[in-house]
């Protein structure tokens, strides 16, 4: 009987059902893709992060171990610097090709015209480089600091001779001091006192905006520091690490001599800083922790947003579901009204219609999985350039997740069944 | 005792009493008809005998038992056991067939017999339309598999409102005539009607106005056996005038 009556209705409201069946596809497909995506794409997400803007910073040995042993930030000086004409020989390493930019920097202090005083950074902006391959590219923090906002003038630009003695500033400096772009701000260095012109005014979102930057030359002029750099930042295409290159960067004397080839000739970011140091005369080079945590972060925010894509289509599923059965229910309330008239109790009314929707939502969730791994397919060639395997995780958690939609879709439905009293549906408005 | 007694019901809808102190007593194996103007409480009045409907006030026994105090639960298994319904509007579900309507009631009573059910409908005359869907039924066949429905689990009263109301002259007699049969057999009926005809044939008639009693009367001529004796012949007629 119930078999029969099951039949009835799903043949007969086969519309209905069918879009239900589609709403639920649409919610455990978008649910079963992100989920799929999520959990087989952690790596690849990190892997695709690490790929870009992976950095490397290199210091002097002297301060690097200083810095290592009293966990302080060497301003000034121990007096140990890396030297600006090897600066060159970074792109001539084995693997110089994944070197995308890289910009040297030094600071110092110096007094300004109100008699405070402020950190000055020189540095690359645009710096035109001519390669021994025959290649030219153009290094600098012009495009290692691109999400520097310019709040007021341009970008200083090197390759003008114009702008030779320029700078520029940050806005909360600049705010202090009332300068804006076109306006010349006199410092005295620890050496000598220049004149600068300032071209912009930028907004870095941090420390930086308390700071000046100019040409490497000029800074080294205001504090005696010719030929002199404190540090090198570098932007390098990196294979994410593995067990290999973990041990490899805590001793790489503590490898075979085919691992270390094999090591020496993978793009690692311990290889590569290894690599920087034998060019760079007493430095040590180091992956930037702070980058990696960033990438951490990122892929944190990246999950948030497929589990908020995730949510969103399954209140979605729930709000078209829940619209859709009530219809359903409302247009049979004389049918229902009439099986509780005879006797069906309220359980038994909630069970078929419940039942119904379920058969309906199966139907739905296995074609809408499908459908969803085919989606997370598509999204792993095109976003991450490589197939989505299929987590058997998945499965459960889509037709969990699928219970509870409908579940929770079928509430009001049943509501409006359980208060539905025969008496008013049956004598069709007395 | 009676099988069902009313004392002093009211059924008030903010300023409408749609019955206002209405007793009654109907004894086992009666038959009586309601009659009264539209908007008199006669729906009013069925609904809570059925257990479909509480009473604002009053007391509602049915074989003893107060029916106004059941909870919900409990009224939809009283009317299961108890009460079948037969409606002006037939309420027969449109995807099942003459012998799968008459099923489902005892689907929801106990368990389906389609031998019971299909005996059923053969008491009405119906047999042959047993696998007929309500839509290739005439008005006249699904109210009768409606009344097969009402007693396929052996109520104790019978409750009619407005049962040929919507059916022709033909199939009325023929409704009546099963309503006979029922109460030859000891059924207890109520019978709300509009047709003084039909009200007539009755042991008792009670008539309402503004959800009072106004009157009752009883059927001096009262005989019993009026019904059709061939069912067959009848539908044979009836197919010809279709
Ligand atoms: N649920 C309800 N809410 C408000 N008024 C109602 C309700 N049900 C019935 N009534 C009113 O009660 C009165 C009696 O109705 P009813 O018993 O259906 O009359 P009838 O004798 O025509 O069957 C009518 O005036 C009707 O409008
Ligand atoms: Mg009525």
């Amino acid at each position: 009987m119930f078999i029969r009556m099951l039949r009835g209705t799903l043949l007969r409201q086969w519309k209905k059902m069918l879009m239900i069946a589609f709403t639920i596809a649409l919610g455990a497909s978008l649910a079963s893709a992100m989920l799929s995506v999520m959990l087989d794409v952690g790596d690849k997400v990190n892997q695709e992060l690490k790929t870009y803007g992976a950095n490397i910073t290199v210091v002097p040995k002297a301060s690097s171990v200083l810095t290592d042993l009293y966990d302080v930030e060497d301003e000034n000086g121990t007096g140990a610097y890396l030297r600006e004409d090897e600066l060159g020989k970074i792109k001539t390493i084995f693997w110089a090709f994944n070197i995308v930019d890289y910009s040297p920097f030094v600071s110092t202090q110096v007094t300004l015209p109100d008699g405070s005083e402020a950190k000055i950074t020189g540095s690359w902006f645009n710096h035109h480089m001519e390669l021994p391959t025959g290649e030219t590219l153009d290094a600098g923090i012009g495009s290692m600091r691109s999400w520097w906002e310019i709040t007021d003038g341009t970008w200083l630009d090197e390759q003008n001779a114009a702008q030779e003695n320029s700078a520029m500033i940050g806005t909360t400096l600049a705010e202090r001091l009332g300068v804006k772009a076109g306006d010349t701000l006199r410092l005295e260095g620890s050496a000598s006192a220049l004149d600068l012109h300032i071209v912009g005014v930028y907004d870095a979102g941090g420390d930086e905006d308390e700071q000046l930057f100019a040409p490497l030359n000029t800074v080294q002029t205001l504090a005696d520091l010719d030929g002199k750099i404190d540090s090198i930042e570098v932007s390098a295409l990196t294979t994410p690490d593995n067990e290999l290159a973990e041990r490899a960067a805590k001793d790489p004397s503590s490898l075979t001599v085919a691992q270390y080839e094999i090591w020496y000739c993978t793009a690692y970011a311990s290889s590569i800083c290894y690599q920087i140091q034998e060019v760079i005369t007493d430095s040590v080079a180091a992956p930037v922790r702070q980058v990696a945590d960033s990438e951490g972060a990122i892929l944190e925010k990246t999950q948030l947003l497929m589990i908020l894509i995730t949510i969103l289509s399954l209140i979605g599923a729930a709000l078209g579901i829940c619209n859709l059965v009530t219809a359903s229910v409302m247009e049979r309330s004389g049918e229902i009204g009439l099986m509780k008239a005879i006797g069906a109790q309220n359980g038994s009314v909630s069970g078929l219609v419940l039942t119904e929707i379920f058969i309906t939502a199966i139907f739905g969730g296995v074609i809408g999985f499908l459908a969803g791994f085919g989606f997370a397919q598509i999204i792993g060639h095109t976003v991450f350039g490589s197939a989505v395997t299929l987590k058997p995780m998945v499965i459960p958690i889509t037709a969990v997740l699928v219970v509870l939609v409908t579940l929770a879709g079928s509430i009001p439905a049943i509501r409006m069944l359980l208060r539905l009293r025969p008496a008013e549906v049956l004598h069709g408005g007395h | 005792m009676s099988l069902l007694e009313l004392k002093h019901i009211y059924k008030i809808y903010g300023e409408l009493h749609a019955l206002d102190d209405v007793s009654l007593k109907v004894e086992k194996g009666e038959w009586v008809s309601i009659m009264g103007p539209s908007g008199s409480g006669k729906s009013t009045m069925m609904n809570i005998i059925g257990c479909m409907d509480k009473p604002s006030k009053g007391e509602v026994l049915l074989d003893g038992v107060d029916i106004a105090k059941e909870s919900a639960k409990n009224l939809t298994a009283i009317r299961r056991d108890k009460i079948g319904l037969i409606f002006q509007q037939f309420h027969l579900v449109n995807y099942l067939t003459a012998v799968e309507n008459v099923m489902l009631a005892q689907y929801y009573h106990s368990l389906p017999d389609e031998k019971e059910a299909l005996e059923a409908l053969d008491r009405v005359g119906l047999a042959d339309r047993a696998n007929h869907l309500p839509s290739q039924l005439s008005g006249g066949e699904q109210q009768r598999v409606c009344v097969a429905r009402a007693l396929i689990n052996y109520p104790e009263i019978i409750l009619a409102d407005e049962p040929t109301g919507n059916l022709d002259e033909a199939n009325e007699e023929i409704v009546v005539d099963l309503f006979h049969k029922l109460h030859d057999e000891g059924t207890t009926l109520i019978v709300v009607t509009h047709d003084p005809e039909v009200a007539e044939v009755a042991q008792r008639t009670l008539v309402l106005r503004n959800g009072r009693l106004h009157k009752e009367i009883v059927n001096q001529n009262f005989t019993g056996k009026i019904h059709f004796e061939d069912m067959e012949s009848f539908r044979k007629e009836e197919k010809g005038n279709a």
